[in-house]
């Protein structure tokens, strides 16, 4: 028998690919390292990260980075869920529904900021209604950063901004599951929310844990929202870095924060890889 | 087993609509706020209490905004820096989308892993090094860098979109050609290539957006090039609300028209399948 001639043409077709993301992503990463753990002459310290951790910004921004990743994932999981089962249900109009559920898809979290600090603003639309509807009879102030106030309209921007991800990858993972499953346990007696729970739940896990890694991983790096809605009244990790490299001029403690990020995420991310080797039909 | 009664079928009916409608409501109600806030005048944007429902409609915002200094160049910037991104990360990123589509190979496994790990890779950790290698490569507040950093962030969705929609094209075709004489290559560009092109565009479409969109990476490389989402965020605090209301609507329409034309890709595009 002939030994299979090598075939250099995917590799070929591969090698780009390779290159950019080695000189684009993974060396960058390595020069992060560098320039959190180097000092400027060239010998390693830890200088940097013990300034990241006795800064004053810290660990408000870590506190906050992680309150609202609690408040926003899971919010986000109930309603993106509760969208995706309703695309199940064959509705009349479902076209014109998946188009509405996925147009915050493509819009920006600095786009999204404004549009709900135009919301939550002092003689923003969510006073007016409360004027119209009689509950005041003069502007609150809701962001006032010493209320949560901040904090919940960030939530909401989030959740209003970034379900549909999680409401498309649910989608499809409800589409790969067989109706045979849900159908079978309908013969047996099964109601709607057992069927749900029992089987459409089950099977779906999958696409789940993406969904919320994915959610998770993107939420550590919350950005624009929170600048754009909470000003200086509020930071997180990722404004810190932002900050820390414009403002104080100091790459070396901009790449710490982002470093703290990176592991953050990693953590996450070998959660999510995990995940898809258990599953080889994960959803992505 | 009792069949419920048609009555409450009906009612339970009723009342997945009205979810369904409910939810619709939600994600559209802000977008129309901003709409009717970006077409108000100002004298409207400062009054309290605002109607929900405005009777008079003004370009003067919008106007306001598109001739404050900076914007007009800072649109071309976003532009520049977006096209930069789909044709780089297309060119790139088809071919091994391509390979992941059609060939078994030693290595393809860990190839897709690295990519689906790379997918949510935080563009804060990129921007950060990447800005002060671009300083000492002279290419600081260039929006080649801007691009080039968005390409790294929209590589990995690249590569899987485009997989997923060479998958989508028969490979029997192919072969057919080939069979028929077309050498590899012409197979590829006279028959694969056609059929794929709209999933292929729609891959472009949501690059752009994708670059479009982006804030932090665009505002630590760029100084005076600034694209539009990095100028209104250095802006944002300083700038009154008409500029706020204004920026945020202009950057949040060509997001909304481009999703209106790959609606019909979203699932097949983005609930790519492993298997």
């Amino acid at each position: 028998m002939n030994l299979k001639r090598f075939n250099w043409e995917p590799y070929l077709l591969l090698l780009p690919s390779a290159l950019y993301l080695v000189f684009f992503l993974a060396w960058p990463m390595f020069q992060a390292f560098g320039l959190a753990f180097q000092a400027d002459d060239g010998h390693l310290t830890l200088d940097y990260m013990q300034r990241m951790f006795s800064d004053v910004m810290f660990s408000a921004a870590l506190i906050n980075t992680v309150k609202l990743i609690i408040a926003i994932v899971p919010l986000q999981f109930i309603l993106a869920l509760v969208m995706a089962l309703l695309m199940m249900e064959r509705l009349r109009g479902s076209d014109i529904l998946v188009y509405i559920y996925s147009i915050p898809l493509a819009i920006s979290d600095l786009a999204a900021g404004i549009i709900w600090f135009s919301i939550f603003t002092q003689r923003g639309y969510l006073n007016s209604l409360l004027y119209g509807l009689g509950v005041l009879d003069k502007p609150f102030l809701f962001l006032n950063y010493q209320s949560n106030w901040p904090f919940a309209a960030i939530v909401l921007a989030e959740v209003w901004r970034a379900t549909s991800i999680v409401f498309v990858i649910l989608v499809a993972g409800l589409q790969s599951i067989p109706r045979d499953y849900a159908e079978a346990a309908e013969v047996f007696g099964a109601n709607w929310f057992t069927r749900v729970w029992r089987v459409t739940l089950p099977l779906l896990r999958p696409s789940i844990q993406t969904a919320l890694i994915l959610r998770t991983i993107l939420a550590v790096q919350m950005f624009a929202v929170v600048v754009a809605i909470a000003g200086r009244g509020m930071t997180v990790l990722a404004n810190e870095a932002y900050r820390w490299y414009s403002e104080y001029r100091s790459p070396h403690l901009a790449a710490t924060y982002a470093m703290f990020i990176l592991v953050i995420s990693l953590g996450t991310a070998f959660i999510y890889l995990r995940a898809l080797r258990v599953k080889e039909e994960m959803v992505l | 087993m009792k069949r419920k009664t048609s009555y409450s079928r009906l009612v339970v009916r009723g009342l997945v609509y009205l979810v369904a409608v409910l939810i619709a409501l939600w994600i559209l109600i802000p977008i129309y706020l901003i709409t009717i806030a970006a077409f108000s005048p100002k004298d409207v944007i400062y009054s309290w209490p605002k109607s929900l429902f405005p009777q008079t409609i003004s370009l003067e915002t919008l106007k306001f905004f598109v001739s404050a200094q900076y914007v007009l160049p800072s649109l071309r910037n976003s532009v520049v820096v977006a096209l930069l991104t789909l044709v780089i990360s297309l060119v790139i990123g088809a071919p091994a989308g391509y390979a992941l589509a059609r060939y078994i190979f030693r290595g393809k496994d860990i190839f897709r892993i690295m990519i689906l790990s790379t997918r949510a890779f935080p563009i804060v950790i990129l921007s950060i090094p990447l800005a002060v290698t671009f300083m000492k490569w002279g290419l600081y507040d260039n929006l080649i860098s801007v691009a080039i950093l968005h390409v790294a962030m929209a590589l990995p969705t690249t590569i899987l979109v485009t997989s997923s929609v060479f998958v989508g094209v028969s490979k029997e075709l192919e072969e057919a050609a080939t069979v028929f004489g077309c050498s590899r290559v012409q197979a590829f560009t006279r028959v694969a290539l056609p059929l794929a092109l709209p999933g292929l565009a729609a891959s472009a479409i949501f690059t752009f957006v994708l670059s479009w969109n982006e804030v932090f990476a665009a505002t630590i490389l760029t100084l005076q090039n600034r694209t539009l989402p990095a100028r209104l965020f250095i802006q944002l605090a300083a700038s009154p609300l008409p500029f706020r209301f204004a920026g945020g609507f202009f950057i949040l329409i060509p997001a909304i028209t481009f999703m209106f034309f790959i609606r019909r890709y979203l699932f097949s595009l983005w609930g790519i399948t492993l298997k």
